[in-house]
This record gives C-alpha cells, sequence and structure tokens, in this order.
C-alpha cells in the first residue's frame, strides 16, 4: 500500500484509527436497531412492518463490527495511517469544502464557487491574481446561465443574484 | 438551524417583495418567480400526471408571464412534500397538488400539519375508483366476485399502505363481509400489472391507471365506486364505454370513494393570489388539451373554489377520519 | 415478417424530408434527423453536468415538444435521454463520479484506466459498448416485442426478489478484501438504503423524529461523496495531482481502441443477454452492470486485473447497462409501466400525446411504436459517431491543471447533490459521505457493495415484504414455481460459487484456485 512510509514519517497508528471508525460503525449500528425496533419489527396488516429489514441489517451489522475490532485489535501497532504532512493536505482541502457547504444557505452556490475556485487557485496552486479572477468569476457564472436561464432549475442564491431580480 | 434561518430569510424576503408590489400592483396580483407546484407522490402517478399536464397546457397557452415547474415531494407518504409548502408562509409562488394523502397521511402517521394549515385554491377534478380483476376469471359482476373472495386468500393489491386503496379495500370487506389480503405496491402502473400478471386477484385501480389493459382485452371492470355512473359514453373495449359500467351500489356494494384533485397554497397567501390561480385553472380548464386529459381517465371534472370547496375538504377530512377510525388505520404513536 | 415492414415504415417516417422552419429560415431536411442531432447533444450536456440528469433533462424540455408532431417529439426526448446515458459515462471514467446508479460499476476499471492516460481508450470503449448493448436490445424488441411483454407479466414479487438476489450473488463475493469488511460495507449500505420513507407503505422509520431524514439518503448523494469528494480528498493525500496527463488526444486511439475491441466477443454477447434479461425482467440497467462485472470478473482470464484498469471491466457493465436500459423501454411501451425516473417522465408525455401506453399501442398507433424503434437505431448511430468525435477532446479535459479542475469538480458536486432533490441537506450530507469515503477506502472497506446495497436495497426490500405478504408470511413463495425456484439457485451457486468451484478441483485432484 502506498500509505506505508518508512519509519521516519509520523502519523496517527492505522490500527487506532481503524478501531475508532468501527466503533463509530457500531454505534450507528445501534442507532438503526433502535430506530427500526421503534418502527416495528413484528408483523402488521401490511405484512412485516417497516422496522423489520432495516433491524436484521442493524443487527447483523453490529455482529460483522464486532468481528472487524476484534481482527482490528491483533493489527500491527506500527503501521501508519497517514503521515502528518499527508494529512495536512487532506486538511487544506477539507476545512476550505467546510466553509464552502457553510457559506452557501448565506450568500448563494455560485458566488461561493467563486471563493472556492480562487482560493484553490491562489493558496493550493500559485495562480496569478489575473488568471485566478478570470476563471474563478467565469466557471460560476457561465454555470449561473446554463442552470438558471436556459434549463429552469433554481439553485440557493444569495443576495447579490437578488439585485440582479434572481 | 440553517435550515431554519433560511426559511425565515426567505419569509423577510417574501414579505418584504409583498409589500413593494402590494401599492403599484393593486388592479392585479401577477407571480413574480418561477412557479412550483409540489407533488407529494413519486413521478408518474395520477397527481403526478396531472401537474405536468397543466405545466404542459399553462406554456403552449402562454397562459403566465412566468414558467412554472414540477417538483416531486413524495417522503413519508407526502408529508415531505406538505412540510415543505406549510414550512413556506406567505411565499405565493408555491402550490401543492393534492391527494388523499391529504387527510390520510396526517391520519395514519401522525405528521405534524393538517388540511386547515394551507389556503385552498380550487379543486380541479375528482378522480375515480372502480373494482377491477383479470378478465381470464370467471366472475363477471360484483356479485359472483364476492361470492368467490368469501372462500377467503384473495390477494387485494394497492398503493402504499393506509391510503385510499387500502381504506376503499377495508370498506369492500365491511361492506360485504369478505376478507383480503391486502397487498402495497408503489404506484398504480405497477398495480394494474400484477393483476394482468395474476399475481393478485382485484384491484381498485383509477380509470387512467388501469384503461390501457381495459382496452387490451387483459382487465374487467366490475363497478365504480361513484354516486352515478360516468358520464363518458365513448367506446373504449368492445361495446363498452366508462358509461356501461354500473355504480357498486347498483350491485348491491355499498361503497362510495372519490379522491380529490385540488389545488391549495402556502399558508397566508392573500385573496388576490387566491384569485390569480383560480382564474389561471379556469383557463387550463378551457382548453381543448384538459379535456383530453379528463376523456383519457374518465374524471369526476366537479370544479369548486372558495367556501364550497373549504367546506367539501372539511366534509371530506370528517369522512376520511371515521373510514380510517373503523378500518383501525389511525396511527397509535 | 410483420415486423420488416413495420420497422421499414419507421425508417421511412423518421428520414422523412420536411418543410420547416428552423431560426427562421425555411429548410428542407430530415427534420427528425436534425432533431436526433440536436436531442443526442443535449443529452450528452445533461448527462455531465451532474444536477441535470437524464429525468430532470427531460421532464425540462417536455413543455417545448407539445407543439411538435408526437413523433418527432418523443424521438427529441429519447434521443436526450440515449445521450444522457452516454454523457454519464464520461464523468464516471474522467473523474470517478457516476452521474447514473448504472455508471457506477464502469468507475472502478474506467477511472484507473483514465488514470494511467488512457482516458481515450476507456471512453472509446464505454461508448462502442454502450453502443452495442443498445443495438442487440433494439433487434430483441424488433424481433421479440410480443413475446417479450407477456414473459415481462411473469414477474410478480417474489421472482422479482429472486432477480435482485441473483444480481447481488454474482457480484458479492468477489472482492479482495477481509470478508467481514465486505460483509459490513454491505450491511451499511442496506441500512442506509431503509433510512427516512418506507416506500411500500408510506410509512416513516429511522428519522429520528428529524424533518430532514424523512426523505431518506439518495444514492447519488452517496455516490457523489462517495466517489467524487472522496477521490478529491485521497489525491489531496498522495500529493496534488490526477495522474493522466500523458493521455493521447487524437482520434487514432478510436482505431486502436477497436482493433482491440473483437477478442472480446464473448464478453459482449454475455453482457448482452445478461442486460436485455435484466431489463425486460424488470430489474433495470443498475442491477445488470453489477452482475455483468461480477461475471466478467469470474470468468474472465484477466479476472484479477480487474479494478486495476482492465478493458473488459469497462466493457462488460456498460454493454449490459446499455441493453437492459433499452430493453425495459418495452415493458414500458407494452405495459405502461415506467422502469426508471425518466421513462415516468416520458410515460407522462405520451399521455399529453394522447398516446395510452398499454398493448394497444402497438396495434392502434404503429406508426408512433415503429418510429420510435427506428430512432432508436438511427438515434445509435448517430449518438455515437457525436460521442466518439468528442472523445479527444473529453480526454484533453484531464490536462486541466488540478487547482483549477478540482474546485470545478467540488462545485459540481455540490450543484448535484442539490438538484437531486432540493435540499440544502443533501450537500452537507454529500460532503460526510465523502470524509466517510476517503476513511473506508484507507482502513480497506470495499466501497462496490455499499453502493450496490444502497441502490437494490429497497426494491429488494419491498419485493420480499411483498412476497411474503401474498404467502402469509411463508418462505415457501420464494421456491413456489419454476420460474422463481431456478432464478434462486442460480443465486445460490454464485453466491459460494468459490465454494464450489474449489471442492470440483478437489475431487478432479488439481490444486484449488480461488478465482
Amino acid at each position: 500500500m502506498s500509505g506505508d512510509g518508512n519509519a521516519a514519517d509520523q502519523g496517527p497508528a492505522h490500527r487506532y484509527i481503524e478501531l475508532v471508525f468501527a466503533g463509530l460503525m457500531g454505534l450507528f449500528a445501534i442507532a438503526v436497531v433502535y430506530g427500526a425496533w421503534r418502527a416495528g419489527i413484528g408483523w402488521g396488516f401490511e405484512g412485516p412492518k417497516a422496522g423489520f429489514f432495516p433491524f436484521i441489517m442493524g443487527a447483523g451489522l453490529i455482529g460483522a463490527t464486532a468481528v472487524n475490532i476484534w481482527h482490528g485489535l491483533q493489527g500491527s501497532k506500527s503501521k501508519i495511517f497517514a503521515d502528518w504532512d499527508q494529512l495536512k493536505q487532506v486538511g487544506a482541502v477539507t476545512l476550505p469544502i467546510v466553509v464552502y457547504i457553510a457559506l452557501i444557505p448565506y450568500i448563494g452556490i455560485y458566488v461561493a464557487s467563486v471563493l472556492l475556485i480562487g482560493y484553490f487557485m491562489m493558496k493550493i496552486s500559485d495562480y496569478g491574481p489575473v488568471r485566478t479572477l478570470i476563471i474563478s468569476i467565469a466557471v460560476p457564472f457561465i454555470t449561473f446561465l446554463v442552470f438558471e436561464r436556459w434549463f429552469l432549475v433554481a439553485l440557493p442564491k444569495g443576495p447579490l443574484e437578488a439585485m440582479f431580480g434572481y | 438551524m440553517i435550515q431554519s434561518k433560511r426559511n425565515s430569510l426567505l419569509v423577510a424576503a417574501a414579505a418584504v417583495g409583498v409589500a413593494l408590489s402590494g401599492t403599484p400592483a393593486a388592479a392585479q396580483w401577477e407571480p413574480q418567480r418561477t412557479v412550483e407546484i409540489i407533488v407529494p407522490a413519486g413521478t408518474g402517478g395520477g397527481a403526478d400526471q396531472m401537474a405536468r399536464a397543466i405545466q404542459g397546457i399553462v406554456a403552449k397557452h402562454n397562459l403566465m408571464k412566468q414558467s412554472m415547474i414540477v417538483v416531486n415531494k413524495a417522503g413519508g407518504a407526502g408529508s415531505e412534500g406538505f412540510l415543505d409548502v406549510k414550512g413556506s408562509a406567505g411565499n405565493p409562488h408555491k402550490l401543492i397538488i393534492t391527494l388523499s394523502n391529504l387527510f390520510t397521511t396526517p391520519l395514519g402517521t401522525n405528521q405534524n400539519f393538517s388540511y386547515k394549515d394551507f389556503t385552498p385554491v380550487a379543486m380541479l377534478a375528482l378522480d375515480e375508483f372502480v373494482l377491477w380483476v383479470n378478465s381470464e376469471k370467471p366472475y363477471k359482476n360484483v356479485k359472483e366476485f364476492l361470492e368467490a373472495a368469501k372462500k377467503g386468500g384473495f390477494k387485494m393489491a394497492g398503493t402504499g399502505s393506509r391510503q385510499e386503496d387500502q381504506i376503499i379495500t377495508a370498506a369492500i370487506e365491511k361492506a360485504a363481509g369478505v376478507k383480503f389480503i391486502y397487498t402495497p405496491y408503489r404506484g398504480g402502473g405497477e398495480v394494474a400489472v400484477q393483476l394482468v400478471g395474476n399475481h393478485a386477484d382485484a384491484t381498485v385501480n383509477n380509470p387512467i391507471e388501469a384503461v390501457a389493459h381495459w382496452r387490451g382485452g387483459k382487465l374487467r371492470p366490475l363497478c365504480v365506486f361513484d354516486g352515478k355512473p360516468l358520464p363518458y359514453n365513448e367506446k373504449i373495449a368492445g361495446d363498452l364505454a366508462w358509461s356501461s359500467i354500473p355504480t357498486c351500489k347498483s350491485q348491491g356494494l355499498d361503497v362510495e370513494y372519490l379522491m380529490l384533485r385540488g389545488f391549495f397554497m402556502s399558508p397566508g397567501a392573500t385573496p388576490e393570489q387566491v384569485k390569480f390561480y383560480v382564474d389561471l385553472f379556469q383557463k387550463v380548464r378551457a382548453t381543448p388539451e384538459w379535456k383530453d386529459l379528463m376523456n383519457n381517465g374518465a374524471f369526476n371534472t366537479t370544479f369548486m373554489t372558495g367556501k364550497e370547496y373549504v367546506e367539501w375538504v372539511s366534509r371530506e377530512h370528517t369522512r376520511h377520519l371515521n373510514l380510517m377510525k373503523e378500518a383501525g388505520f389511525l396511527s397509535t404513536n | 415478417m410483420a415486423e420488416f415492414v413495420n420497422l421499414f415504415h419507421g425508417f421511412a417516417t423518421v428520414l422523412a424530408f420536411q418543410d420547416v422552419n428552423v431560426f427562421g429560415m425555411q429548410m428542407y431536411l430530415p427534420f427528425n434527423v436534425f432533431i436526433m442531432v440536436v436531442g443526442i447533444v443535449l443529452g450528452v450536456i445533461i448527462g455531465v453536468l451532474p444536477g441535470l440528469g437524464g429525468a430532470n433533462g427531460v421532464a425540462i424540455l417536455l413543455p417545448l415538444t407539445f407543439s411538435m408532431q408526437p413523433t418527432s417529439a418523443i424521438i427529441l426526448l429519447s434521443c436526450i435521454y440515449w445521450g444522457a446515458l452516454f454523457g454519464g459515462a464520461i464523468t464516471s471514467i474522467l473523474f470517478n463520479i457516476p452521474g447514473e446508479p448504472w455508471s457506477v460499476a464502469t468507475t472502478f476499471d474506467g477511472y484507473p484506466m483514465a488514470q494511467q492516460g488512457r482516458a481515450g481508450e476507456a471512453l472509446t470503449a464505454a461508448f462502442t459498448s454502450s453502443f452495442i448493448g443498445a443495438f442487440f436490445a433494439v433487434v430483441m424488441i424488433t424481433l421479440l416485442a410480443p413475446l417479450v411483454a407477456a414473459f415481462a407479466l411473469r414477474f410478480g414479487a417474489a421472482e422479482k426478489f429472486a432477480v435482485y438476489f441473483l444480481a447481488f450473488a454474482s457480484f458479492i463475493g468477489l472482492s479482495k478484501e477481509p470478508p467481514f469488511k465486505t460483509l459490513a460495507a454491505m450491511l451499511i449500505g442496506f441500512a442506509l438504503a431503509t433510512f427516512g420513507t418506507d416506500h411500500m407503505t408510506g410509512s416513516l422509520r429511522l428519522t429520528f423524529g428529524s424533518e430532514l431524514l424523512i426523505p431518506g439518503f439518495d444514492f447519488l448523494i452517496a455516490v457523489i461523496g462517495l466517489f467524487g469528494i472522496g477521490e478529491i480528498l485521497l489525491t489531496m493525500e498522495e500529493g496534488l495531482k490526477f495522474k493522466g496527463k500523458e493521455a493521447k488526444i487524437n482520434l487514432r486511439i478510436v482505431l486502436d481502441t477497436w482493433k482491440k475491441l473483437p477478442q472480446y466477443w464473448w464478453t459482449y454477447l454475455r453482457s448482452c443477454i445478461i442486460g436485455c434479461w435484466m431489463g425486460i425482467t424488470p430489474a433495470g440497467a443498475t442491477p445488470a452492470s453489477f452482475m455483468s462485472y461480477g461475471i466478467a470478473k469470474r470468468v474472465s482470464k484477466n479476472g484479477k486485473n480487474f479494478g486495476n484498469g482492465e478493458i473488459e471491466g469497462v466493457i462488460a457493465p456498460e454493454t449490459a447497462a446499455h441493453a437492459a436500459g433499452k430493453a425495459a423501454l418495452l415493458p414500458m411501451l407494452a405495459l405502461g409501466v415506467p422502469g426508471s425516473p425518466t421513462a415516468a417522465v416520458l410515460l407522462g408525455g405520451l399521455l399529453i400525446w394522447n398516446l395510452q401506453p398499454g398493448p394497444m399501442l402497438f396495434i392502434e398507433n404503429k406508426e408512433f411504436v415503429w418510429g420510435l424503434i427506428a430512432s432508436m437505431y438511427l438515434g445509435n448511430v448517430v449518438g455515437l459517431i457525436i460521442v466518439l468525435t468528442c472523445v479527444p477532446m473529453l480526454a484533453a479535459i484531464l490536462r486541466i491543471p488540478f487547482g483549477i479542475i478540482a474546485p470545478v469538480i467540488l462545485m459540481f458536486c455540490a450543484v448535484g447533490a442539490y438538484t437531486v432533490r432540493n435540499s440544502f441537506f443533501d450537500v452537507v450530507m454529500m460532503l460526510v459521505f465523502g470524509i466517510l469515503g476517503y476513511v473506508l477506502k484507507k482502513t480497506n472497506y470495499p466501497l462496490a457493495p455499499l453502493v450496490l446495497a444502497m441502490v437494490l436495497g429497497d426494491r429488494a426490500e419491498e419485493a420480499f415484504r411483498q412476497a411474503l405478504v401474498g404467502s402469509s408470511g411463508s418462505m415457501g413463495v420464494f421456491f413456489s414455481n419454476a420460474l422463481v425456484s431456478s432464478i434462486m439457485a442460480l443465486g445460490f451457486i454464485a453466491l459460494f460459487w468459490s465454494v464450489i468451484s474449489a471442492a470440483i478441483s478437489r475431487i478432479r485432484g488439481v490444486p484449488a484456485t480461488a478465482s
């Protein structure tokens, strides 16, 4: 696997992440089982009730997760999940995406996209301000034309679009 | 949280819009944005077909300056659509086309909305229900069918559970003293095919859902769940027309059921706004395409607005409450 | 031979020259062919742009067609649909983002091929395979229409469940990942498919009192997140680049790829048959593509290399999906049951033109039905030519630097997620699925079974429960007649194939080779 670095690399242990993840999966399974039980898992006048099928799936998932946790406990302790530099890189895109999505309800998807493309071009790659400005405005603008004008698909819009009557 | 904030923003924006447009355009209100028709059911069903037909008619005859789009929000037996409209108070660009789930969903699933939450616009038509059997089966009328059904084990296929099809089934069971195994399917078209393929013994499909198979000689209508026979005399299958189907009551099965195909607006719509849409639907009703649609689906073309419509809706609500209480379909939790 | 006469008339209808007014100019041209080209180009655009799926595109354009002749109108709409199907493969191969459920299986080998600089080859193989699958299905419709419609009627709830079971069984059990992780991934998929509305009864479950969960998790949201966003995160971790800059971009790759394809004739034939069968039964294109991929992986001598950019892994699912997609139109026309949302919208159109789908359509509206079938032949050929000429252009998209293409993809992911149901919550869920996809991949959980379970989950559950209601709870219903029993038996054989083949090898004294 490409994740196997040499001993000098530092990062969270693969085993640790795997166990935490399996634990979360187990919690999800318990939620499913509980929800299914509330919806009814027996036989109603519509046949097997709505919770019947999810209950079996949730119960099965609890079982599979238990096995996976047991396997995980026996896993190698030295293997790392990814080194810190790599995780920093992943964080460097995840954070902007989170901000991007959080902004959509307030400033609309088009303006948010201008910011997202601009950020990627300036910070993650090294484009000059002129190219960045042109591309980051042009792409969302064309998208706007395609969706709002030609295909009449309404996407979230903010104050800027409202100023132009959309 | 974000969601609710956005909604309140929308409400504020809509309020400003109304306030601004109120003074100069006192003469007549008109939509300023694209009008959304919410369909609280899946694609391809009766309500969806009607909404899309109206969309087509409005576009073809240029009946409105703004365009109209159809959005399906079928989740939770339609509660997704109803809750969406309920939450868009003061937005005059949102209409919802209703079917019986306006009554059955809040009663059967404990979802928090009722017909009183919405601004009534107009009833465009009522959809009929017909008792269908496979034409290979020996029973030719309601009496013979019920005789055969008394032996037990008859399967009735229908759309959804605790909704109109199952309510009618329960009413037949009570009126005739028989018992069916009711199997819910997703949509009317699928239900009709189950009957054609002999995977079910009977259905209460709407005319439009089963007419093709009737004409193809695969299905046989036994009776219609209306007070009087259908008014359409055009020959459909051999010598038979919709008007040839007897009412169930005349055949000794005392069950009547009609389904609403009408429009409501989001809460808090002004009388001028309602008037605009009532006028719009009147224009739609005058087109030849609409008449074809009514003919094809053998609809009951009753049109109602205003007080009359409100009274009809509240009577229907009480009737559904009673029917569902008797059948044990009311939500328990 | 009445079919051939009818078909001939159909071609005549489609190719007829008409006086028409195009953009203000009076012209004499085969209007329906013109419409076909417009439809396919529009369709490809719609297919590539997430959020404008086939159903959406057709629904939006439906009102525009009301002033046309019914035959022209349905040709326009169905060509948009064919175009969108071709378009769906493009994003799967280039960006690992399947636009439609049935392009998921195409990503498994198509995307690795693009990463190795073989995007042009993968696209050519995908388009050609779609064409062949669709063509096979249309020929079958021409020859067997009445027979096929009768066969489709034999599928009740139990038979449908058996078909889903078979599709699942033939795909599962061949992943390289640890079996319990595969199982867990699959169960997560099934569980996710049950959230929100129980489609059979319309009642709610697993919503935990939240209105947001009422519509459940749409499959497309999960796929956009798991594959699209997940891929961008993985790419970032590996250091900022989509490999594939060295992709060849001329029309020669089309010819070079075509030279390779004939040797896979057996894969083609098998996939066509699987596709047609699944299209009629009517399980649909998605199970067909997964099943065809699964069987190809097991049967092929290059099976071990599947998932690492094997061209056969693109051929098998694409051929089957398109054979199924076209074959499924037959039940719609003959029985009036739409097999997909797009088909449902088309059905709405038919009704407005006063065409009642059903057995009588073939008798009363011959001109329309055979015009449509003829347009399927011609539309396919036109579509193939159009998309193949685009291959170099499409492959060139991969040369756009990551710094630009990544945020643009992210934007389209968000647009696509939002438009599925006009819900902002879905955009948030897309990100959640994206992070989930990244962690799943890093911790060795396979994504394919999860996706397959999510797609088939509710349909399979529905058929299972309907069958049980009908039998009052007896499991015997799944073995109650020859048809359902044989499909179930095939399913079990597929499920335990590795065990069975190992046993056979041992009996023969050959060293067991797990395939």
